[in-house]
């Protein structure tokens, strides 16, 4: 065959698509991190996950978490088919037992006992999950958003933008730097005191607080993509841009982002009941939520203090199950453990 | 280095400057206006006017901006709306407390965790490792102020070991000179109330040095595997060195760099740690200040402490970053 | 522990049968070193020689007792003035090392601890073998330093590694290893990592150093022509065995073993005809897997027959110190001529 010189922009005819249609498909080969059995990063990782016991006890946790969180608000009260002992949240079923300095235990019409307020402790367990679910949720999904938004500007600055753009990238990693060295918790403290006692604002305060993490990984992940071997490799071999960004620079970006986004859900659900507990959450105590049912159990400790023992719990075996998790992904996509 | 210094700080003032708009912009929306959530519930008509008069209300935004701005240099913060008295003040006799308490809870943190974290690196696979990997992560998992509580059941009330309320007994009588308890105890001879102070400490000490404690757990123990893969390690060993030797100055002088590092976040966690104990054993230092403040909207105090935490950790990053390139000869600009 | 010294009776070090196992969770044992045997006498250059993978560092490790203690089975003797070393316990080896026998390694940038000055990294082998005070220390260090060769001694002595060039870092090794006299020094391809310039000044340091203290060197290598500038005898390892034991000269000059001979015709010689095709050893180092009984070599020998991989093959001594493990060695005749006996 002749030699003819490689060449970037599309040429007419079918011939010179076939041939970009190759070379988009040797790229491709080439852009794969080499490993003995061929397989693609995501399925060797779910391999390498399921042989993890770490991850299989995470994976295991967080099932039962998000199991819970959705059918516990549809068992609490249950259907009149499900003999369980479990009432609706809210209603103080139980007011009459109630007497100051005495709240009952568990009994075989409550499993865990009552709160201060009569309501069957079980039953706003359960119903918690969900609460507590969601907290974790938009909180890691605002704090990834805004990270993602940020880093991502600040990293196509760096890469495209040129000097100012390396400027512009400078400045917005200077605040993200700021925002890091400031620990988490007064972080959201501060966000939370100035939005007002809700629930949305503990949301939109931990998710702050989780921001700059996600705005430092994104840019970096971007930045060293841009730089790796087969990128370069991909260029030169006339693939185009978009294509590379696509297909390569981005799903390998996505795994880091993925590990942190379990890790901070974890934290998300600590620091929130620690928000609560200062007093910025909700004051209405009626809809359960765990970190609030820990905070306000505080003042029954004397009483009753289980009642802050069963949340306590569930949230740290809920975070605990997240964190092997993330955790054992980390270990999974790190190239050095990769044999 | 000078340079350096000044270069770092110019680059911090603009992220100050940003976050004192934002504060002030929040001070001009809280509910009732500026003059109402400064003064609290004692705001008689009087005092509203002297204040929209003092802050210049009246006046335009700039003005406004500039006399806040005033204040915020001047270190006046207003007055704390649950005691009347000047923030800066209350501040000032609250923070030795909660210094107290992070030094000694950054002091069990350092002194315990370096060690298990070298023994677990050393012994990797042993039963110390494993209880050191899954004990750390458990304990960054758990709610600080959880575990306040329990010790405080637990060692406080259950078994009575160690007091639970507050920094100091009621019936010691101490002279206080720098609101340091044990320290004044010891200036002032007290020795039981030095003692009775410590003594107070240790339970929210142990509470909030968990997490610090099981960060540096985590940093030595992978900080030691990795010095000991390390060439020089072998060469330290080929020179038939002691084990105390190649332990101090070619592990550890090695491995604990990036622990020193972590100092930034262990203050972090320390002061977070520091506000969410100590009102579980009302120990009366800043924590505790806040969250009564948050109970009561105490305003002004909320805006100071704001602003305390943005000053205290830009000036500990830039602490880190100079000690860091004393402590490592590389990275010293040359 | 004193060891008893009996210079005349025997050689310096006598390795036998030496072998290495390595143990790793959930994957079959390697056997890095299988029955590897050699001498040194007192104040020889002894080279070992073998392409990456042999076996040759995880032989030198075995010897000084620097291998991890977990997942690694040594067996053999390896006796050191009569001394078996892998029977000793922990603290005699450690009390050997450094001060009777010295190892000097690959990478000098990596081997010196980054945030310690170059003087107190010498003077800690003085303070610890030799008993001296730390002023004492560091003024031998500086004379140590100036004997490797290093200018400006005094200044470099609180100097950190990441000054120093990389030749200065491997002179400053050589003066930690060197530093009590050794006996012996085990030198693991010391220029590897360094120019081609610095690497003749090394080795030449190197065999001042062994002619004026009189220390016995193993010097392991890869590369042949630094055996031939340098080594009194040669053992040539493939696959974790010695393969071929030789007289510097006779090994050159009549390479019986395949696998020697295979090397020397490797390399590219500069008085070679224009476009003469280079000779490659087909094939390569697998991964150390057990192997099937039989010669290792003999996938890519172009001598094999049936009988090379029916057991391992002995090892054939002469009388002239000549060793090799072969059934169809080279005869004399030499590396240019090829002969090729396959099949049947």
């Amino acid at each position: 065959m002749a030699t003819e010189p490689a060449q970037r922009t599309s040429p007419p005819g079918p011939i010179g698509r076939r041939r970009a249609e190759r070379l988009d498909r040797l790229a491709e080969l080439a852009a794969t991190p080499p490993d003995e059995r061929g397989e693609s990063l995501t399925r060797e990782t779910l391999r390498r996950l399921r042989r993890s016991p770490m991850a299989m006890v995470g994976a295991s946790i967080v099932l039962i978490f998000v199991v819970i969180a959705l059918i516990g608000p549809l068992l609490t009260p249950p259907p009149s088919w499900l003999p369980l002992p479990l009432y609706s949240p809210i209603e103080n079923v139980g007011l009459e037992q109630i007497r100051p300095g005495q709240i009952p235990g568990p009994s075989g019409d409550h499993w865990l006992g009552l709160d201060h307020l009569g309501r069957d402790e079980l039953s706003r367990m359960l119903y918690g999950a969900r609460q507590t679910l969601l907290v974790g949720v938009v909180a890691t999904l605002i704090g990834f958003t805004a990270g993602a938004v940020i880093g991502g500007v600040a990293g196509a600055a760096y890469g495209l933008g040129g000097r100012i753009g390396r400027w512009i990238d400078s400045i917005l990693m200077r605040f993200i730097d700021l925002l890091l060295a400031m620990p988490p918790l007064l972080l959201a403290f501060s966000v939370a005191a100035v939005l007002g006692r809700s629930l949305t604002a503990v949301m939109i305060a931990v998710g702050v607080a989780a921001t700059p993490i996600f705005a430092r990984l994104l840019r970096g992940s971007m930045i060293a993509q841009a730089n790796r071997d087969y990128v370069l490799a991909a260029t030169s071999l006339g693939v185009r841009r978009p294509r590379i960004v696509l297909s390569h620079v981005f799903p390998n970006s996505l795994a880091p982002v993925i590990v942190q986004a379990t890790l901070t859900l974890a934290t998300a659900i600590i620091e929130a009941a620690g928000l609560s507990f200062l007093g910025l959450g909700n004051p209405d105590s009626r809809w359960p939520e765990w970190g609030t049912m820990l905070a306000q159990a505080q003042a029954q400790l004397a009483v009753q203090p289980m009642l802050a023992v069963y949340p306590a719990i569930a949230i740290i075996i809920t975070a605990l199950g997240f964190t092997l998790l993330g955790e054992a992904m980390r270990e999974a996509l790190d190239p050095k453990l990769r044999r | 280095m000078t340079r350096f210094i000044i270069r770092r700080l110019l680059q911090v003032i603009p992220t100050l400057a940003a976050l004192s708009v934002l504060l002030f912009i929040w001070l001009r929306r809280l509910p009732g206006g500026p003059d109402a959530a400064l003064l609290g519930e004692r705001a008689t008509p009087e005092a509203r006017a002297a204040i929209r008069e003092r802050l210049g209300l009246d006046e335009p935004i700039l003005v406004q901006y500039g006399r806040y701005m005033k204040d915020l240099l001047r270190l006046d913060f207003g007055v704390s709306t649950q005691t009347q008295q000047p923030v800066i003040d209350e501040f000032l006799i609250r923070f030795p407390g909660t210094v107290e308490l992070a030094f000694t809870a950054l002091a069990i943190a350092v002194g315990v965790g370096i060690p298990v974290g070298y023994l677990a690196a050393r012994r990797r696979g042993g039963w110390l490792d494993n209880l050191v990997v899954s004990g750390s992560m458990v304990g960054i998992c758990t709610p600080v102020f959880f575990l306040a509580f329990v010790l405080k059941w637990v060692f406080g009330e259950q078994l009575g070991w160690l007091p639970t309320f507050g920094r100091q007994s009621p019936g010691i009588n101490a002279t206080h000179v720098t609101n340091f308890f044990v320290l004044d105890g010891l200036l002032t001879r007290e020795w039981d109330a030095a003692w009775d102070a410590f003594l107070h400490l240790l339970l929210p000490a142990i509470a909030v040095a968990s997490i610090p404690f099981a960060v540096i757990v985590r940093m030595t123990r992978a900080s030691v595997l990795e010095v000991l893969n390390e060439d020089y390690v072998r060469t330290a060993e080929a020179k038939g060195l002691t084990d105390r030797t190649i332990r101090g100055r070619h592990v550890l002088r090695n491995a604990l760099l990036p622990v020193v590092t972590a100092i930034g976040v262990l203050a972090g966690a320390l002061l977070s740690g520091a506000v969410l104990t100590e009102t579980v054993f009302a120990f009366n230092g800043i924590g505790r200040f806040v969250y009564l403040a948050i109970q009561n909207a105490d305003y002004p105090v909320l805006m100071a402490f704001i602003m305390f935490i943005a000053l205290t950790f830009v000036t500990i990053n830039l602490l880190v970053d100079i000690s860091y390139s004393i402590i490592d000869p590389r990275v010293r600009v040359h | 522990m004193e060891l008893t010294v009996s210079p005349t009776e025997g050689p310096l070090l006598a390795v036998s049968d030496l072998s290495v196992e390595f143990h790793r969770k959930g994957q079959r044992p390697v056997r890095a070193v299988d029955g590897v045997s050699f001498t040194v006498d007192a104040g020889e250059v002894v080279g070992l020689v073998g392409e990456s993978g042999c076996g040759k560092s995880v032989t030198a490790l075995a010897i000084t007792g620097l291998l991890p203690q977990r997942g690694v089975r040594v067996g053999g003797q390896a006796r050191f003035a009569g001394t078996d070393l892998l029977t000793l316990d922990r603290r005699s080896r450690r009390d050997l090392r450094g001060r009777e026998i010295a190892m000097v390694f690959q990478d000098p940038i990596s081997s010196l601890n980054p945030v310690v000055p170059v003087g107190v990294q010498v003077a800690e082998v003085l303070t610890r073998h030799r008993n001296m005070t730390r002023r004492q220390a560091r003024s031998t260090a500086a004379e140590l330093l100036d004997r490797v060769g290093i200018p400006d001694p005094q200044r470099r002595l609180k100097e950190y590694p990441h000054q120093l060039s990389g030749g200065m870092r491997q002179r400053a090794l050589i003066a930690m290893a060197v530093a009590c006299q050794p006996r012996l020094l085990i030198a693991d391809e010391p220029t590897t990592a360094l120019d081609v310039t610095i690497q003749a000044q090394i080795l030449e340091l190197l065999k001042e150093l062994v002619q004026e203290i009189g220390t016995a060197l193993i010097m392991i290598t890869h590369d042949l022509g630094i055996v031939a500038g340098m080594c009194d005898r040669v053992n040539v390892l493939y696959a974790g065995r010695v393969v071929e034991t030789a007289d510097r000269r006779a090994l050159f000059a009549h390479p019986h073993h395949p696998y020697t001979v295979g090397l020397l015709r490797s390399i590219p010689r500069l008085d070679g005809a224009r476009g003469e095709r280079l000779t490659p050893i087909p094939g390569s180092v697998r991964d150390l897997l057990p192997w099937q009984e039989g010669c290792a070599y003999a996938p890519r020998c172009t001598r094999r027959s049936e009988e090379c991989l029916d057991g391992l093959p002995a090892l054939v001594e002469e009388p002239d110190g000549r060793a090799y493990r072969c059934i169809h060695p080279e005869r004399a005749g030499g590396p240019t001529r090829d002969t090729v006996r396959v099949g049947a």
